[in-house]
């Protein structure tokens, strides 16, 4: 054996997995986006297009679009309170860093549906927050917190904020303190080196967090059913819908294939980024 | 032995366990919602028939469809199905004619449920349990309502505290029943109104809610709840202030069904089943337990007066019932229904 075909030795079993246990079923999936749906449901396997002109009729489109909406306030909110968690925890002495890693991911540990309903408890017209308020003596109407879209956002916010976490604190940990020392050296003011120099050579991070949450969220259907009371219809649900409650599989199908299209595209954007950045890295380093 | 052979015996023995397990012991797939039995009628079933049931769960009618339709009713044997999809089974001829020689315990039932517009006669469903769907409320902290509009068009005081059905049909019953409508309505311009109707009453929701109405209503998060009677009486278990009434436009009258599959292959045992779900005793323990009215005569009037006491829409006599209108198999309308749904869920 020589040492060449070692590595494809030793991902052929991932990747054999990956491939008939994800890829295969996948494009099975999205065959049947081409075909006519039964009329109790079923396949009738007759070639259309019909299904993937029905992902862009204005109504499911506006279903599309506003699931781009919240994903995206979701992915934005979680950059920016991720980025300055990592900042912060990537300042901190190196021997606390681990420590508050672990404390950042620590919600992982318990299921998302768990979660999910934790924020329920909290935001519920009789919940913790509004008695919280009443405590400290708030009298009058409390705005209705549970099922908002703004619950939904929350909700997104909150169980995707350790991946940016960790997307961002990686590049920060690893910026070599002597290139924002030089910057101050040579007269920039702390918010300039901030801006001109960590910025940029983090913007990997950013954008990976970013996307991840914004991938994550745009497909979910469990917070906007929890959250949002089901009143807040997001791709995820609708996809959902066609498949367990519609019996439409084709329609389904379409949805979903749009969906990953556009998740692609996402990821494809977010390695040009990250490419041009560690470009204009090396040229710092050079 | 080398340890060769010995290799080769542990892999024969492997095989022959592989083949010959399932094949020993194959049992009879039953398949209905959770908590829909009394726990114990499977057990019970397999102890008193020496059968092997097994009970499998399906979360709702649209997820156990996607299932029998995909494998063309290969493997399940019965299935609780709600009416309109008990007719559409049917017209798929995925359900089993029934032979009611093969079930004697039909003969309990109701007069009226065997006169079922669904399936006069009961030729390819049984009926397991029937009811209608309309406000669940708290009387200690409402008006006790009267007609749909008191959900779809609430009081200030309530608006914000009312939840509505998601699934497609009872959702758009709800409209079709306030606007005088029949349940079964497909005609576009009608369905637009109703549509309309939904989409103004969701801006006063709190939420659309299939399963956890009752508890939003014990907590007082919820005041007035669009629910099944059986589902309310869960509340009414918890809160005696919580009430059930059937809005003055009416309600429909749903059905849920045991179909058992043209395509079992343990039909005998099937037949046995959906026979023994019909004793008299075991489908009154089955009431008792779910707290939903059976259509079986001989089953209801074992029910204790107390429990009628404790939860008055159990006493709703059939002659009553059969006065609403059954939810049907709209056929090819059912996808302009899908889509109707989702406009309201769409809606800001």
């Amino acid at each position: 054996m020589t040492n060449d075909r070692r590595p494809l030795i030793l991902m052929s079993p991932a990747l054999l997995w990956l491939f008939g246990l994800m890829v295969v079923p996948c494009l099975l999936i999205l065959a049947l986006a081409f075909f006519r749906r039964g009329l109790y449901g079923g396949i009738e396997y007759t070639w259309t297009l019909e299904n993937i002109a029905l992902v862009f009729d204005p109504l499911y489109f506006k279903i599309f679009m506003k699931s781009a909406g919240i994903a995206g306030l979701a992915a934005g909110i979680a950059s920016v309170l991720g980025y300055a968690a990592a900042y912060a925890i990537a300042s901190m002495p190196r021997r606390h860093q681990p420590m508050l890693l672990f404390f950042a991911v620590l919600p992982f540990w318990s299921n998302y549906l768990v979660r999910t309903y934790a924020w329920i408890v909290l935001l519920n017209r009789e919940g913790l927050i509004v008695n919280l308020a009443r405590w400290f003596g708030f009298e009058g109407e409390m705005p209705k917190l549970l099922y908002t879209e703004s619950a939904v956002v929350i909700g997104l916010v909150y169980n995707y904020l350790p991946f940016v976490i960790l997307s961002c604190y990686a590049p920060l940990s690893r910026l070599n303190p002597e290139i924002a020392e030089a910057s101050r050296d040579l007269g920039a003011s702390g918010w300039k080196t901030f801006r001109r120099i960590t910025l940029p050579m983090t913007v990997p991070g950013i954008a990976t967090g970013f996307v991840f949450v914004f991938v994550l969220s745009i497909g979910n259907f469990v917070t906007p059913a929890l959250l949002g009371g089901g009143q807040f219809q997001m791709i995820g649900n609708l996809v959902y819908a066609q498949f367990l409650t519609a019996n439409d599989w084709p329609f389904g199908a379409a949805l979903s294939m749009v969906l990953i299209l556009v998740m692609l595209g996402l990821l494809m954007l977010q390695a040009v980024v990250t490419e041009r950045a560690s470009g204009g890295k090396k040229q710092i380093d050079g | 032995m080398t340890k060769i052979t010995l290799r080769a015996g542990v892999c024969l023995v492997a095989v022959v366990a592989a083949l010959g397990a399932p094949a020993l012991a194959e049992p009879l797939n039953v398949s209905n919602w959770d908590g829909y039995m009394a726990p114990d009628a499977i057990d019970n079933f397999n102890a008193d028939t020496g059968n092997q049931a097994e009970l499998v769960l399906h979360a709702t009618n649209e997820e156990i469809m996607g299932k029998l339709i995909a494998s063309k009713g290969v493997g399940y044997d019965v299935v609780f199905v709600s009416s309109p999809f008990a007719e559409v089974l049917h017209n798929l001829g995925l359900a089993e004619e029934l032979d009611h020689a093969k079930i004697p315990n039909a003969a309990n039932l109701y007069a009226e449920a065997n006169a079922l517009p669904h399936d006069p006669g009961n030729m390819f469903s049984m009926p397991y349990a029937w009811g209608t769907t309309g406000l669940c409320y708290r009387s200690d902290l409402v008006d006790a309502p009267t007609s749909w509009n008191d959900l779809l068009k609430p009081t200030a005081d309530v608006a914000g505290k009312t939840t509505m059905l998601a699934t497609d049909r009872w959702l758009l019953a709800a409209g079709q029943l306030a606007l005088g409508y029949s349940v079964n309505e497909t005609d576009p311009a009608k369905m637009a109104e109703v549509r309309d109707l939904l989409i103004e009453a969701k801006g006063t929701l709190l939420a659309y809610d299939d399963t956890t109405f009752y508890a939003k209503l014990v907590s007082g998060e919820a005041e007035l709840v669009h629910a099944w009677d059986g589902w309310c009486n869960y509340g009414i278990g918890e809160n005696a202030d919580i009430k059930y009434m059937i809005p003055k436009e009416g309600s429909d009258l749903w059905v849920d069904t045991m179909v058992i599959l043209k395509a079992s292959e343990h039909k005998e045992a099937a037949y046995a089943f959906v026979n023994y779900i019909l004793d008299a005793d075991n489908h009154r323990w089955a009431a008792e337990n779910i707290l939903y009215k059976v259509p079986n005569e001989a089953a209801m009037s074992g029910v204790s007066a107390d429990l009628i006491t404790a939860y008055p829409n159990m006493g709703m006599k059939p002659a009553d019932m059969m006065g609403f209108e059954q939810l049907r198999d709209v056929g090819a309308a059912q996808r302009d229904y899908s889509r109707l749904v989702s406009e309201i869920k769409a809606a800001n």
